[in-house]
């Protein structure tokens, strides 16, 4: 099936050669990283985790929102998501695959990944993550794979894949709930020192990725004759809209913990994002507060969450918000003050950013594939 | 007793044994590893120490081949002086103890110096996917296996009191000089104090230890009730850094 990638139009392979380019130019940078050390990047002894491992915690919830549509459709056999839920299923697999790489692109010896495998350490959460995570994978890739092959050859999907289905639904759950266990049971840092770290990753992944999901079925529909139809869209937006509530809901509890009870080693974190830091990340925050408020009014008018075009905007409007609060605001947010109250600053540096770039490339590169084969699949039995 | 009931005591009586399974696991990895027989404290007397001399940070660094800062005349990418390394330095009273302080804590307002606790129950094992730090379980230091850490750095954002280190670029480049019979690191692992194991072999006290002039420092074994650090310890008012997280800090302030 994969060869269905290889024939496509200028514009496919206009945008299959930047992606190329963008992850040759990052490659380069990270074979300078690994020649220098993560000194090329903007880490230090204090905020020790940055960009990457932020890229990792909200990719996991973007590969855990799959459940999402898989969830309605198998479960309550809401139809409308039919044609969706491969295109979940495939967004979950590039997801799965960037949060390794994030994770390989951090480590200081990458050369030793292996001993994770060879010295099993039940007592770290990063172990069970690696468990869960490539788990999430198999289960996605195999899951994707299977029904498309039994789509494209019009006969039952084998009966082993139900139960596969199932499991996948609480191992969603599962991969963006242990990721929060990464941070939220750690002692002495009180920004992520909370319970509701895994509920509140959990909303806003479910805001966030299926926000994706509408812009990628966009996308498709302007670029092939595959349409999962704007029901689908639309409910989507209702699902969007009901998660990225309740994710300023648990936003704004912490907000009031924090505030109310007044105790300054909770408070710091939060002067340090939205007042104290640099100028970068004082933007990016603010810019996360204006784009949720503005992203959920569009979807909470029906009117304007009904209408594809501003649908599209506010799908647009609360991933970046998403992004902001957790691709960056709570990794940075978390790490300063450092345990002895002291204020470091951290900028990510050009090589990072690079680096950065370079693993979303290759996740997009993966996704434009799997979306080529999945819709050429598709549009083929549409005609026959 | 009719059978929607008889099945509710019985899930309810599983679910009862389930949790308690699960919270004694989760209490028994909790706790892994923390009976020592020995257990090293070091015991800083900062009626004596004022923070204000760099003796003992001198020491450790020259024994230990310590890249305090990276070397300003390397030419290569440019490392920040926040990305050294230190194992032990002097902090403001505030950082070290700031839930410990008010506005009229007066003269204690003076510098201390700070290091890995060697704690009795350390967070940044806790968390370790490769099993490259742990506690040892003859005398409670918490050490490092330099060749096995794959620079994840997930025990540094573990550790609460800020003890740990990362090599951001190659140590040996930013050395003046090199101390031989102490290994120098590499690019991307992490370290921190190692209560001088190496030095406790030969019979000798940790380097800052011997280092102090002021002899604000003692050493020993606490479950020893003559050693130098139980001692220090009769009869005076001692704390230690964030009591209230359960790490169990075997550094010791005598105020
Ligand atoms: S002070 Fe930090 S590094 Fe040292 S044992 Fe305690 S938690 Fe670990
Ligand atoms: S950085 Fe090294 S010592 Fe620290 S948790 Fe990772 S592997 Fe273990």
């Amino acid at each position: 099936m994969l060869e269905k990638a290889l024939s496509g139009s200028k514009t496919y392979w206009a945008w299959i050669f930047a992606l190329l380019v963008l992850i040759g130019i990052g490659a380069g940078f990270y074979l300078y990283q690994l020649n220098e050390g993560l000194v090329v990047t903007g880490l230090n002894r204090d905020v020790s985790w940055g960009l990457y491992i932020a890229q990792f915690t909200f990719l996991v919830g973007v590969a855990a929102s799959a459940v999402m549509v898989v969830l309605p459709y198998y479960l309550h056999d809401y139809k409308a998501f039919g044609k969706l839920t491969l295109l979940g299923e495939f967004l979950a697999i590039p997801a799965c695959i960037m949060c390794m790489l994030f994770i390989f692109v951090d480590m200081g010896r990458p050369d030793r990944i292996v001993y994770v495998f060879m010295h099993p350490s039940p007592n770290s959460v990063m172990f069970w993550d690696t468990l869960v995570l490539s788990g999430y994978l198999g289960l996605n890739a195999v899951i994707g794979w299977t029904m498309l092959n039994a789509e494209r050859k019009d006969t039952a999907p084998p009966r082993w894949v139900k139960p596969l289905i199932y499991l996948s639904i609480p191992w969603a759950v599962s991969i963006h709930t242990v990721t929060a266990f990464l941070y939220q049971g750690l002692p002495g840092r009180g920004f992520w020192m909370t319970a509701i770290m895994a509920p509140r990753f959990l909303a806003s992944a479910f805001a966030a990725g299926p926000s994706f999901l509408i812009l990628m079925v966009l996308l498709v529909r302007k670029f092939t004759k595959f349409d999962p139809g704007n029901a689908a869209l639309r409910k989507l937006g209702q699902i969007v809209t009901y998660a990225m509530f309740v994710s300023v809901f648990f936003f704004l509890m912490e907000v009031f913990t924090v505030y109310y009870s007044n105790i300054p080693e909770h408070k710091h974190h939060f002067w340090f994002l939205f007042v104290g830091g640099p100028l970068y990340l004082k933007g990016a925050m603010w810019l996360f507060v204006a784009l949720a408020v503005i992203g959920l009014a569009i979807m909470v008018n029906p009117a304007t969450r009904n209408n594809i075009t501003t649908l599209a905007v506010g799908a647009g409007c609360i991933f970046t918000a998403s992004w902001l609060e957790k691709g960056l605001g709570l990794v940075i947010g978390g790490f300063t003050p450092n345990p002895l109250g002291e204020y470091t600053t951290y900028t990510p540096t050009f090589p990072e950013i690079a680096i950065a770039v370079m693993v979303w490339c290759i996740g997009f590169l993966i996704l434009t594939v799997l979306y080529k084969v999945a819709t050429a699949v598709k549009e083929e039995k549409a005609l026959s | 007793m009719d059978r929607g009931k008889r099945n509710f005591l019985k899930i309810a009586g599983l679910t009862g044994v389930g949790a308690y399974v699960g919270l004694k696991g989760v209490q028994a990895i909790g706790n892994k590893g923390t009976k020592a027989k020995k257990k090293l404290a070091l015991v800083i007397d900062t009626r004596k120490c004022k923070g204000d001399c760099p003796d003992c940070i001198t020491a450790c660094h020259r024994e230990h081949n310590v890249a305090e800062r990276h070397n300003p005349n390397f030419k290569g990418p440019g490392p920040k002086a926040a990305q050294g390394i230190k194992w032990i330095w002097v902090s403001t009273f505030a950082g070290a103890f700031h839930e410990q302080i008010h506005e009229r804590t007066g003269k204690r307002k003076e510098p201390v110096v700070v290091l890995c606790n060697h704690c009795d129950d350390p967070p940044c094992t806790r968390v370790c996917p490769t099993g490259a730090t742990w506690k040892r379980k003859e005398d409670g230091i918490v050490t490092i296996d330099m060749h096995r850490c794959i620079g994840c750095r997930f025990c540094m954002a573990a550790c609460p009191y800020g003890s740990r280190s990362f090599n951001f670029s190659d140590p040996r480049r930013s050395l003046k000089a090199v101390k031989p019979g102490f290994p120098t690191r590499t690019t991307g692992v992490v370290e921190k104090c190692n209560f001088c194991v190496e030095r406790l072999g030969e019979g000798l006290l940790p380097a800052c230890v011997t280092a102090c002039t002021k002899k604000a420092m003692h050493f020993g074994d606490l479950n020893d009730k003559n050693s130098p650090a139980s001692k220090a310890l009769m009869g005076v008012h001692s704390i230690t850094r964030k009591p209230i997280l359960g790490t169990g800090p075997e550094v010791y302030y005598v105020l």
